[in-house]
């Protein structure tokens, strides 16, 4: 972004990487799978670099409303120091806060999630897949809590599967009744209440019962959370998950 | 004439004590802050209608929308009988409409009669799923006890008041073929008049007289005994769905409401507003929640208005693993310390005083206990923030509030909360991400 502020352009959209884009390393193949399809639809992006923080999902919701007002109006002046109008995110949370939390702080873009974008491309002609890798497979769909419920998108994400010519299969517990993955409210970053059971656990098991073989995430917490369930369940070589944006570039 | 006096004095005194019951209730969920409802009015009606009247979000489950919507319907059209008897049981005549609006009344009656026996049905399904199926979200651990005998005891006075309109109605048929000129023609009824004779045909007439007004007193009588029952009753949803429909916030679910003096206090310190903007000597107030008064009232509404379904702990996935959590315990604890916070105020206990010169307002509230001492702290740090209680809530209850609220309370005003917690604070607090790593956030363009 500096790189465009210094020759006085301005892109098109800012790609918000996130923390676990920038850092996760099961991520960051996310990241550069969207990179990647931004680029050969041609998109002028920037990124923040090392100029982005934590937008504070996590310390807000686990309560910590300092450590979120710090992170998120350092961002707002970075944000607002840019004149940044447009957002595309690949994390939900990221996606819901800079959305939804930051207009009262005083940041106001408009903001849109990754699948969202994506599905644009497609819709404006500026992305095509080839009858791609997964055509004809069993794919079934986890919806996150913060770009379903919280957010109401659900058939965006869905619109954009049937590009691939996959096999829909959904779980049960889908679309509004769509069960956590179990990293949100800053359980990410903690270890579990006492229970029963682990909520990704609870989640992949549902997944594998529906037969898919490849899970079709649009969340990093999610992703980690469901591949940490898919080990324990000893399935890894026989079921993948993948973040949209990967399945298209896999296809294209 | 007799009949008359007792019945208005009777009415008159359960249309009083309800009346002060559901005051104390008002006063009771005043307890919570200040809060003036934001956004659209007419997009809240839109709710009233669709989801408080239309009951939109019991469809999620069809088996218990169809049955609750029986019992739902029948009350609803039962109201015009009540105004009936009312005027019957005043004025001293019988079936007052029955002359008065012509075709329309055996059409009402019928209706009414149809959606009886319906209600009937429902209740009957709901006594059996309760109690020989014992559906799980109903036999959670926070339904032992009262809850599940608040329960059935609504339950089993819905079947004494749709006992008492058939032997009312069906007695009334019979009647009316013996004495015509005190029982006016209903014209056929779609149960009474074949339930009637089979139950009541050939009895005398004495005895036929004391069934009619024994149903029309007791079910007169269990209607004003539901009206108090209600206020220390889950069935209290029956008013409070609407309002609360109607007040539930209309912000997107994924958004926590700011902390504007957190927000300034954070502004300043950057230099981003001058510090004369904020009040440097005002004392910090305490942050988040930790009694009911530092909840907004409409979580307290939220409180009084559940009825206890449980569709929210059944989703709840922290619940659903055997986590301790359960948002229908986190809104009966809010009502139930709520009513422990008023009656000691109503009491005007002494102790209760945070300062013993004033009067005891909520305010100058202090028993010693607190939220926490209903709701542990395992049960909201086990919260994944995932909204699937707030979008499974019929009547729009939002059980995420109150838990963010006390999180809020345990890490900015204890400074306590899940020592897990701590590195990533830290780490956003000194590095801007989650984790603390020393690598660049542009690591990744490397590869």
């Amino acid at each position: 972004m500096a790189q465009h502020a210094a020759e006085g352009t301005k892109p098109e959209v800012l790609f918000w990487v996130g923390c676990a884009g920038s850092f996760d390393a099961r991520a960051q193949k996310v990241t550069k799978a969207f990179v990647k399809i931004l680029n050969a639809a041609d998109i002028d992006f920037a990124i923040l670099g090392n100029e982005e923080s934590c937008t504070g999902d996590p310390a807000r919701r686990a309560g910590n409303e300092f450590v979120f007002q710090m992170t998120a109006i350092q961002n707002i002046e970075t944000l607002n120091g840019y004149d940044i109008k447009n957002i595309v995110t690949a994390c939900p949370h990221c996606f819901n806060t800079l959305k939804n939390e930051y207009p009262a702080l005083g940041g106001n873009y408009n903001v849109i999630h990754h699948t969202q974008y994506l599905n644009q491309l497609f819709t404006d002609g500026k992305l095509s897949v080839q009858g791609g890798a997964f055509k004809g497979r069993k794919v079934t769909y986890h919806d996150s809590c913060y770009l379903g419920r919280a957010n109401g998108i659900y058939e965006v994400p869905r619109e954009l599967l049937k590009q691939l010519d996959i096999e829909l299969v959904e779980m049960k517990r889908c679309k509004t009744n769509g069960l956590c993955c179990g990293a949100g409210g800053a359980q990410m970053f903690k270890e579990d209440e006492p229970g029963d059971k682990r909520i990704n656990t609870e989640r992949v098991e549902e997944a594998l019962g529906t037969g898919a073989d490849v899970v079709a995430a649009n969340c990093p917490f999610c992703i980690t959370m469901l591949s940490d369930g898919i080990k324990a369940e000893e399935k890894q070589d026989e079921v993948a998950i993948y973040d949209i944006s990967e399945l298209i570039i896999q296809s294209m | 004439m007799i009949q008359q006096i007792i019945f208005i004095l009777i009415s008159g005194a359960a249309f009083f004590f309800a009346f002060r019951q559901f005051a104390k209730i008002r006063q009771t969920i005043n307890l919570g802050k200040d809060h003036t409802p934001t956004g659209d009015a007419s997009e809240r009606w839109k709710n009233v209608a669709l989801v408080a009247f239309g009951q939109k979000k019991m469809f999620k489950r069809w088996i218990p929308a169809v049955l609750h919507g029986f019992i739902y319907v029948a009350f609803l059209f039962t109201q015009i009988e009540l105004i009936e008897i009312l005027i019957d049981g005043i004025f001293g005549v019988h079936r007052f409409f029955a002359t008065k609006i012509g075709f329309l009344y055996p059409v009402i009656i019928n209706t009414i009669e149809i959606l009886s026996f319906l209600a009937l049905v429902g209740t009957v399904i709901f006594l059996i799923r309760r109690n020989l199926i014992k559906l799980p979200r109903l036999h959670k651990s926070e339904m032992k006890g009262w809850p599940t005998k608040d329960a059935n005891i609504i339950l089993i006075l819905e079947i004494l008041l749709v006992s008492a309109i058939f032997t009312m109605n069906g007695t009334d048929v019979v009647l009316q073929s013996i004495d015509p000129a005190h029982f006016p023609d209903t014209g056929p009824l779609a149960i009474s008049s074949w339930l009637g004779p089979a139950l009541f045909g050939g009895l005398s007439e004495s005895t036929l007289l004391f069934l009619e007004r024994a149903g029309w007193w007791v079910h007169i009588l269990t209607v004003f005994a539901f009206l108090n029952y209600l206020p220390v009753s889950k069935h209290l949803h029956i008013l409070l769905a609407f309002p609360n429909v109607y007040f539930a916030k209309s912000k997107s679910r994924g958004e926590m409401d700011n902390m504007p003096e957190i927000m300034n206090e954070v502004k300043s310190m950057m230099g981003l507003i001058p510090e004369s903007e904020v009040d440097m000597e005002a004392e910090l107030p305490e942050f988040g929640a930790n009694d009911v008064m530092e909840l907004d009232w409409v979580n307290v509404l939220n409180a009084f208005t559940c009825t206890e379904c449980g569709r929210c702990t059944d989703v709840c996935p922290a619940n659903t693993t055997g986590k301790k959590l359960s948002p229908r315990k986190v809104m009966m604890d809010i009502r139930d310390r709520a009513t422990e916070i008023q009656a000691n105020i109503d009491l005007g206990k002494i102790d209760c005083k945070k300062d013993a010169d004033k009067p005891l307002t909520k305010e100058n509230y202090s028993d010693g206990k607190s939220l926490f001492d209903y709701i542990t702290k395992e049960e909201i740090h086990a919260c994944t923030t995932c909204n699937a209680c707030v979008e499974a809530c019929p009547v729009m209850i939002n059980p995420l509030e109150p838990i963010l609220a006390m999180r809020r309370y345990e890490i900015l005003s204890e400074s306590a909360g899940p020592s897990d917690w701590v590195p990533m604070f830290t780490s956003i607090e000194n590095s801007g991400s989650v984790w603390q790593l020393p690598d660049s956030r542009e690591d990744w363009i490397q590869e």
